[in-house]
């Protein structure tokens, strides 16, 4: 017996088999592994959409109280200011202050304004809009990310997927109550408010219709806490959250949890330039389009910080917070796909292709050496070897396995004996012509080799445009599939080879091919 | 052990005409078949909720129907068993969009008094997504298919290629046929599993044109059909073996992979066996029907050849410096 390279490349390519497949097979903490699939181990993916269009409404909203507190400050008179889906208008009362406007105008990016005769529309160019859109769905996942970090699940994922849609995927839910709260969480739009309540009309609230209200500038709002009682209020917000710095859980005198938050020095100097000359009228503090208390204002208000005060548990106020914190969503969210497994459900999966794995594993190995004797055995040692090239490679790219990609596994085994099956048959077509042992093997494999390299790279060229084009499913089969041809390539054609080569003088001395080869008739 | 007379030649093209209408009847039936009933799309691809309950005791399907009914998401609900009598499935061609409450709490709200349970799992799948699942599973379908004609053609033959583009399509398309026949789910599994058989078929079939290829090779017989009969009782031992190897395979994948597994394990094991009779019955006798020439090919090998001495004696030439 002596060495040749191909058995040192099998031995190496079993050492590397099994050295980077040992922490996924141990579940050990160190080291590169298999993650398993939601399907798998359980928990939740959600594919979002984002309603960009939502963004461009809510930009064109905050351009509308920008001229709204821009004429105030310089005694501009303007009237009917409204903001509608693409375009805020207003008229302009005094057309002198028109150059004024203007400069200000200038100064707002990707707008377009149309002037005439005192009627101002302004829209926003279809660049800044294409911007915005792309800017509210990265905007989402940074603010998911946020949301779901203090959150503190393990291992969340979240990431964009084609042009306007976020995959998120968060393995530690087990209930359904955490799932609940983890999807509340995440589209929770966190937007707070702070606006004028309309005190002229407010008592004829019940009587107003939305359009009504719109014409006079103002909108309703519902109580939060008593869905019953309406809010008329101003429809161009004082203040947003995107001047909140902080928020926090507090406790009120009744012991019950409030958010607490702060402003940062712009947002504090609108609030107490707003507070000293609105004494005696009341402020709406509005999350999410609804009125969650608004108290009189009885002085100014300086400092800038403020207090939500709402029915809440403490769970309920901490998640809150850190969605105000984590910022608002520029655009709303909403739904396109949700898996969600239960742990139970994905331990019997992993049984049931356990199960599959080790009898169809176990019928392939016995048949194999039934079939052809000691080639058979080499064959198995082959297959084994390739599993365990292909749970390896896996750990290393760090690939996830799932259910699909367990099947994918299941079937490869059955193909990978075939390039065995073919070079078996090839070699006993030789001996059975007579040809010596030696050559017979030789010619064999080479024989054996062009065919399962022409079908082998048809198939990954196949693989490959799966994983180009397939969705999550379909790419961890194509990755699952090529790994295992790569494997068994090497394993059966190279290694194989190589533990013939090193018993070849056994094998020449005793001829005994029933032995060997499994033949049962003899050679003509 | 051995099972088969590797020495002995089997006149399948003799018979070409009896498989060829029983493909041609098949392959018309299943067409028929899946273009008048359709498959039972999941909600992969048409959208819709798939909730998964297991119940302590037998599942009380009548009440379950019964309190469902009352929603208006599960007005076209429908509740199957589901592997055991405790468990159940609930489909329903309804989603939801919102994220705080969506339709699997709303299941959980509506279940609650038909007795002690666990949801074990919800898929929700809105409209948009099915489609684009739809045109991306297509589009890699018909590319793949362009890549197998490509490499076949550029390795053996346009005539080769054409030949397995045909029989590829053809085990799939009568796969698909049962699949529709027996009313199986048709789900992401199963395009996996009709990618499987794509690899699958190409697979048996490179595995005969290799042997076909070699014997127009290294013999100097001319009659093609004698060439393709040896070529595929060949490796009829090999075909036969490995396709029962898979298919072993795959029944333990049918049986232990539960209703789970249905879409995947189902379409595999037809596929297994359509592809293995085409790989023998369709895919070598169809290279004989588009008119393949032995000695055209012959030539074209032997030109490659001389071309390939030529370029090298140019090279050889030019190295050394005589061009």
């Amino acid at each position: 017996m002596k060495l040749n390279y191909r058995v040192v490349l099998l031995i190496i390519a079993t050492i590397f088999g099994i050295v980077f497949s040992l922490p996924s097979l141990t579940q050990s903490e160190r080291g590169a592994k298999v993650t398993l699939g939601l399907d798998l181990q359980g928990g939740l993916h959600m594919l979002l959409g984002v309603k960009t269009e939502e963004a461009v409404t809510s930009q064109l909203k905050s351009i509308a109280s920008g001229v709204s507190r821009f004429a105030e400050k310089n005694d501009i008179m303007i009237d009917g200011l409204n903001a509608s889906s693409d375009t805020v208008t207003f008229e302009l009362l005094d057309n002198d202050d028109a150059v004024l406007l203007d400069g200000y105008f200038k100064k707002i990016e990707g707008t377009v304004v149309r002037a005439s005769g005192g009627n101002y529309s302004i829209a926003m160019t279809p660049v800044a809009v294409e911007k915005l859109k792309v800017q509210a769905v990265d905007q989402a996942i940074e603010t998911i990310r946020n949301r779901l970090d203090q959150f503190g699940l393990a291992e969340p994922t979240v990431a964009k997927q084609g042009v306007d849609k976020i995959l998120v995927e968060l393995p530690g839910i087990k209930t359904q109550e955490e799932e609940q709260r983890a999807r509340e969480l995440i589209s929770r739009a966190a937007k707070l408010e702070l606006m004028a309540v309309d005190e002229d009309r407010a008592m004829r609230v019940n009587e107003l219709g939305d359009a009504e209200a719109m014409g006079y500038g103002d909108k309703i709002l519902v109580d939060a806490l008593q869905p019953k009682v309406k809010h008329l209020v101003r429809e161009i917000p004082i203040l947003d959250g995107t001047m909140l710095t902080n928020a926090q859980v507090g406790y009120d005198q009744n012991n019950n949890p409030t958010i607490n938050f702060t402003l940062n020095s712009e947002g504090a100097q609108i609030f107490g330039d707003f507070t000293a000359k609105s004494v005696g009228k009341r402020l709406a503090i509005v999350l999410d389009g609804k009125v969650y208390s608004a108290p009189v204002i009885n002085e100014r208000i300086g400092g800038g910080s403020g207090q939500i005060s709402g029915n809440y548990t403490t769970t309920e106020a901490n998640d809150l917070a850190i969605a105000l914190r984590s910022g608002a969503l520029l655009a709303p969210i909403y739904m396109m796909e949700k898996r969600s497994v239960g742990p139970s459900l994905g331990a019997d999966s992993i049984r049931a292709s356990l199960l599959a794995l080790v009898s169809g594993f176990g019928l392939v190995i016995l048949f194999m050496m039934f079939y052809y004797g000691l080639a058979g055995v080499i064959a198995n040692l082959a297959v084994v070897i390739n599993l365990f090239i292909i749970l390896a490679l896996m750990s290393l790219m760090g690939a996830t396995l799932t259910l699909p990609g367990m099947a994918g596994i299941v079937l490869h085994i059955g193909l990978a004996v075939d390039a065995n099956i073919i070079i078996n048959e090839r070699i006993r077509e030789g001996l059975r012509a007579g040809i010596p042992t030696r050559r017979a093997i030789a010619e064999g494999y080479s024989k054996a080799m062009r065919a399962i390299l022409d079908s082998n790279v048809t198939q990954i060229l196949a693989c490959t445009i799966l994983y180009v084009y397939g969705t999550g499913a379909i790419k961890g089969f194509a990755v699952t599939l090529s790994m295992g041809l790569l494997a068994s390539m090497l394993t059966a054609i190279v290694g194989s080879y190589g533990i013939y080569l090193l018993f070849m003088d056994r094998i020449e001395k005793n001829k005994n091919y029933t032995l060997w080869f499994g033949m049962t008739r003899k050679a003509q | 052990m051995e099972l088969f007379k590797e020495d002995k030649i089997y006149n399948f093209l003799g018979k070409g005409k009896i498989f060829f209408l029983a493909s041609f009847v098949l392959f018309f039936l299943a067409i028929a078949l899946i273009s008048v009933k359709g498959f039972s799309f999941g909600i992969d691809f048409t959208g819709g909720t798939v909730v998964q309950v297991k119940y302590t005791e037998a599942a009380p399907i009548d009440k379950i129907r019964e309190s469902l009914k009352k929603n208006e998401l599960f007005a076209h609900a429908t509740v199957t068993e589901f592997g055991s009598p405790q468990e159940v499935i609930i489909k329903t061609p309804a989603s939801t969009m919102g994220l705080s409450n969506d339709i699997g709490d709303t299941t959980k709200k509506i279940l609650t008094g038909t007795g002690d349970f666990e949801i074990r799992r919800v898929d929700m799948v809105g409209p948009k997504v099915g489609d684009e699942l739809r045109v991306k599973g297509l589009t890699a379908f018909l590319l793949t298919l362009l890549a197998i004609m490509a490499t076949v053609t550029f390795r053996y033959e346009w005539r080769f290629a054409l030949a397995a583009i045909i029989a590829i399509v053809h085990d799939i398309v009568i796969t698909f046929g049962f699949v529709s026949y027996f009313e199986v789910d048709f789900n992401i599994e199963s395009v996996a599993a009709l990618l499987m058989i794509l690899g699958y078929s190409i697979h048996d079939t490179i595995i005969v044109y290799d042997r076909i290829r070699e014997h127009i090779e290294e013999s100097k017989n001319t009659d093609f059909v004698m060439i393709v009969n040896e070529a595929v009782s060949r490796t009829q031992s090999r075909t036969t073996l490995t396709s029962l190897t898979v298919f072993f395979v795959v029944l333990t994948l049918f049986v232990f992979g539960g209703d789970i597994m249905m879409g995947f394990s189902f379409p595999m094991l037809i596929g297994v066996i359509v592809g293995t009779y085409s790989s023998i019955f369709v895919a070598a006798q169809l290279v004989v029907w588009t008119g393949f020439n032995v000695a055209g090919y012959r030539q074209m090998l032997a030109e490659k050849v001389k071309n390939r001495a030529e370029k090298e004696k140019m090279r050889a030439q030019f190295e050394q410096g005589i061009v």
